[in-house]
């Protein structure tokens, strides 16, 4: 018989466990907060027996991918986690692993990028790589940051690319919930071994994995044609697009084994007669859920969209979503400097050209782990009502106003 | 020390690469991938054995290849070697890192210490070619004095890293000092290597008709000065037991048969090197040869 | 191209061309042709012919480009050596001659040049 336990963790212990139950074969561990609990974790657990891994602690983020990236390439499952700088640090193998196409699960406990210097909680260290080709999954809390974690596996592996697994530092990672456990059956059931890989390490059929590669096509010795430096990048991209049925499907036989269901690629709240949709990603979101409940107490008919997939962007499920609400709020805890947040950009990429498009209305907030109170979520929507011009298209996305991009809670800032 | 008739001939380096002609790259490679029987993964951040490697879809070795990025060799061979045990893998093949000097003194140190401290384990060879030649022959940690570079147009000013010591000091278990154009001794070093475990570092000079500004029939010659010359000095270290090699050993008796400034002359990267610069390259080149002769005799 | 379908957990199409070689040689094309001068053995003086036997093998060990043959006397594959001149140099016996490939008829030179 299938068990389920709920325990009292944090989301850090929530991710390690997901490892566990995912039979990580290779773990690379470098400590950085808020994440290091996820490695410490794991590292008592191979150290004990209980967890039958490779435990590499190595000298650096760079380095802890490179060993996945490695372990990877010869069939391995492979397993890190990372924050903020540490993430940065290995960006050129954040690049490789997803180009590489290799289905590395990575965890962010999601921290504000130095400087200045601060280890709290925002979004822009994993957006700040959105582009690097590797599916990207929001959690909202620490139940789903271990049943996303395990659904990650199979969707790198049925993918050949490599998942993130998003949260946010202390405010999940370091936060005890209660959570679900899955026993291992269940997990077994739903994560098969690792399939073969696409690279082949074998002396009795060598290759040579990943040389350079011309950007035009090129035969090889019998004259079969492969692709360029282009062609390759385009599957790529195909292969990221075609991610997205893949995250649905594991959220959907998830549910079917355990009865939790996260969603997909998004997932709402109080959304079917909303007027006016506010939407994030991770565990902001959730407090939004809080804040559309007070906006409904006041008669405004308020709704959530929560972002749980980003990369691959579900912009046709996003603009459905949208369709003809008066206004869409999206509260970025990131900022693509220079502009505005990167959730709100890419929502109005996906409903530009729409029939019955809302206004789009960006809010940066919590940055640097600054508090983001329900009570100013809400000021912050009905600001957004009263000031027509907010998300109109003629706003100025790099400005820092009401009807632009509003920086929420900002100080009075006195010049000495 | 195995005679040349006795070498194996496996085939795994492909004639028709992209090699440079005259690069000795291809001498070792042979000799490497023999020694081995093919049994191994190599593994190549960018750097001129990228180039021989050729493009995609072709490769020019007959053996397992994983491309890496620059600053990751070490690592990512431990993560190879790691993935390979967690598989069950680990018997059918020997993880073989392979970076130029830059990939290794420079940019590839941080990872090799990490992997060298943690006893990982595979053979970590760095073929020092003494500059960053695939990018343009510009000046790494390991350029020796007095070498014009494109980033040292006047000749550089510093000794080179002596990168073997430095992997030396992680206490690993051997240690050699090679090159390309002493096949015999390398065959040796990759076969002593190979049969044992942990972190095993190889530091194999390689002469660059290119970079170094020579004619490329000349390869051999100039590796062979630099030993007679003892810049470079074919030599082991096994758990402690230090032991000059092959024709190192051979000087250690009879002393050096070659100065500084018969080995610089004739390579135009040394053109117009002030005598004061040769004097001091001698100087150095004396103390640490007096040094590698000195624990020779004393067997540590 | 070869993107190929893959069927893993589902079935649908995997786009998943990635990098990756399989061995042959003449990478770079038929090297052969970067010579300006070819060796050329004299197979009379070659040591290994004059003991015939397997003996010395020098120009195969120290052939970078895999294009000498051992053997009595060594083969040289002019198809790919690009003519870089080491087996000449290391020779013993100077059994190797480098020649222009001009002598051979093989690329002519230009007028005028030497």
């Amino acid at each position: 018989m299938r068990t389920m336990t709920t325990t009292v963790m944090t989301g850090n212990e929530a991710a390690a466990t997901a490892a566990k139950l995912a039979r990580v074969q290779v773990v690379a561990a470098y400590p950085i907060t808020p994440q290091s609990p996820v490695v410490e974790t794991i590292s008592a657990w191979v150290e004990s027996g209980e967890l039958p891994a490779e435990f590499v602690a190595v000298e650096s983020e760079h380095s802890a991918l490179s060993v996945c990236i490695g372990a990877s390439t010869v069939g391995a499952r492979a397993f890190t986690a990372t924050s903020a700088n540490g993430l940065a640090y290995m960006t050129e193998q954040v690049w490789w692993a997803a180009g590489a196409r290799l289905p590395i699960v990575m965890c962010i406990a999601n921290r504000a990028m130095a400087a200045p210097w601060n280890v709290l909680n925002d979004q822009q260290d994993s957006m700040s790589v959105r582009d690097a080709g590797w599916v990207q999954l929001y959690c909202r809390d620490n139940s789903e940051i271990l049943d996303t974690t395990v659904q990650a596996f199979r969707i790198a592996e049925e993918c050949d690319l490599p998942v993130m697994v998003c949260y946010d530092g202390f405010l999940l990672s370091h936060t005890m919930m209660p959570v679900d456990v899955p026993d291992a059956a269940t997990v077994d059931a739903f994560l098969p071994p690792r399939p073969a890989p696409l690279q082949v390490v074998d002396p009795a059929d060598p290759r040579n994995v990943g040389p350079v590669v011309m950007a035009a096509p090129r035969a090889d010795a019998d004259g079969e044609p492969h692709g360029g430096y282009f062609e390759i990048r385009a599957d790529h991209q195909r292969a990221l697009l075609a991610a997205a049925e893949a995250v649905e499907r594991a959220n959907a036989d998830w549910a079917a084994a355990t009865g939790r269901d996260w969603g997909g690629l998004t997932w709402d709240y109080r959304l079917d007669d909303a007027d006016i949709v506010l939407v994030a990603a991770g565990s902001l979101a959730t407090q939004l859920t809080v804040a559309a409940d007070e906006l409904r107490d006041a008669r405004i008919a308020a709704g959530v969209l929560g972002i749980r997939c980003y990369r691959p962007f579900p912009a046709d499920e996003i603009a459905a979503r949208l369709a003809g609400r008066a206004l869409a709020i999206v509260f970025d805890k990131a900022m693509s400097y220079g502009y505005e947040g990167p959730i709100a950009g890419d929502i109005k990429t996906a409903l530009f050209g729409r029939e019955e498009a809302p206004r789009v209305h960006g809010v940066v907030c919590g940055l640097g782990g600054r508090d983001v109170p329900v009570s100013e979520l809400v000021d912050a929507v009905r600001r957004a009502m009263a000031t027509p011009t907010a998300g109109a298209p003629a706003a100025p996305s790099a400005a820092i106003d009401a009807a632009s991009t509003e920086w929420l809670g900002l100080a009075e800032k006195s010049v000495s | 020390m195995t005679r040349i008739t006795d070498l194996p001939d496996t085939g795994h380096v492909l004639p028709g690469n992209r090699a440079c002609a005259g690069c000795p790259l291809g001498i070792a490679l042979r000799r490497i991938t023999a020694a081995l029987d093919g049994r191994m993964v190599l593994v190549n951040p960018a750097s001129c054995l990228t180039v021989l490697g050729g493009m995609y879809p072709i490769s020019s070795l007959a053996i397992p290849w994983v491309n890496c990025a620059f600053p990751s060799t070490a690592a990512t061979a431990s993560g190879i070697a790691a993935g390979l045990r967690a598989t069950g893998r680990a018997d059918e093949m020997t993880v073989v890192a392979m970076a130029g000097d830059g990939g290794t003194a420079d940019i590839g140190i941080q990872a090799l210490s990490g992997a060298a401290e943690r006893n990982e384990d595979f053979i970590y060879i760095c073929y020092d070619n003494e500059a960053y030649m695939n990018t343009g022959t510009q000046r790494s940690g390991s350029t020796p004095h007095g070498a014009r570079t494109t980033t040292t147009w006047s000749g550089k000013r510093e000794n080179p890293k002596d990168v073997l010591a430095i992997v030396e000091a992680h206490d690993v278990g051997y240690v050699a000092s090679a090159s390309a154009v002493f096949p015999e001794d390398l065959h040796d070093k990759i076969v002593a290597a190979n049969g044992r475990a942990g972190l095993r570092y190889v530091h194999m000079n390689l002469p660059c008709p290119s970079g170094w500004g020579f004619d490329p029939k000349d390869s051999v010659r100039y590796g062979r000065l630099a030993v007679d010359a003892g810049l470079v000095a074919l030599y082991e270290v096994a758990d402690g037991v230090f032991r000059l090699t092959g024709r190192s050993a051979a000087l250690a008796k009879s002393g050096l048969k070659a100065s500084v400034a018969e080995y610089m002359a004739g390579q135009s990267r040394f053109r117009g090197v002030s005598e004061e610069t040769i004097a001091e390259v001698q100087e150095w080149v004396d103390d640490r040869w007096s040094g590698l002769v000195a624990r020779h005799e004393a067997g540590v | 191209m070869a993107r190929r379908k893959v069927t893993g957990m589902s079935d649908r199409l995997r786009y998943a061309e990635i990098s990756q070689s399989r061995p042959a040689e003449g990478e770079a094309g038929r090297t052969g042709d970067w010579r300006s001068k070819r060796p050329v053995l004299e197979a009379a003086t070659c040591s290994a012919v004059k003991q015939g036997r397997e003996s010395c093998q020098i120009c195969w060990v120290y052939c970078p480009d895999a294009s000498i043959a051992r053997g009595v006397p060594p083969v040289i594959d002019l198809e790919y050596c690009k003519g870089c001149g080491i087996c000449a140099e290391v020779c013993p016996t100077g059994s190797i001659a480098m020649q222009p490939e001009a002598e051979h008829g093989v690329c002519e030179l230009p007028e005028g040049a030497e």
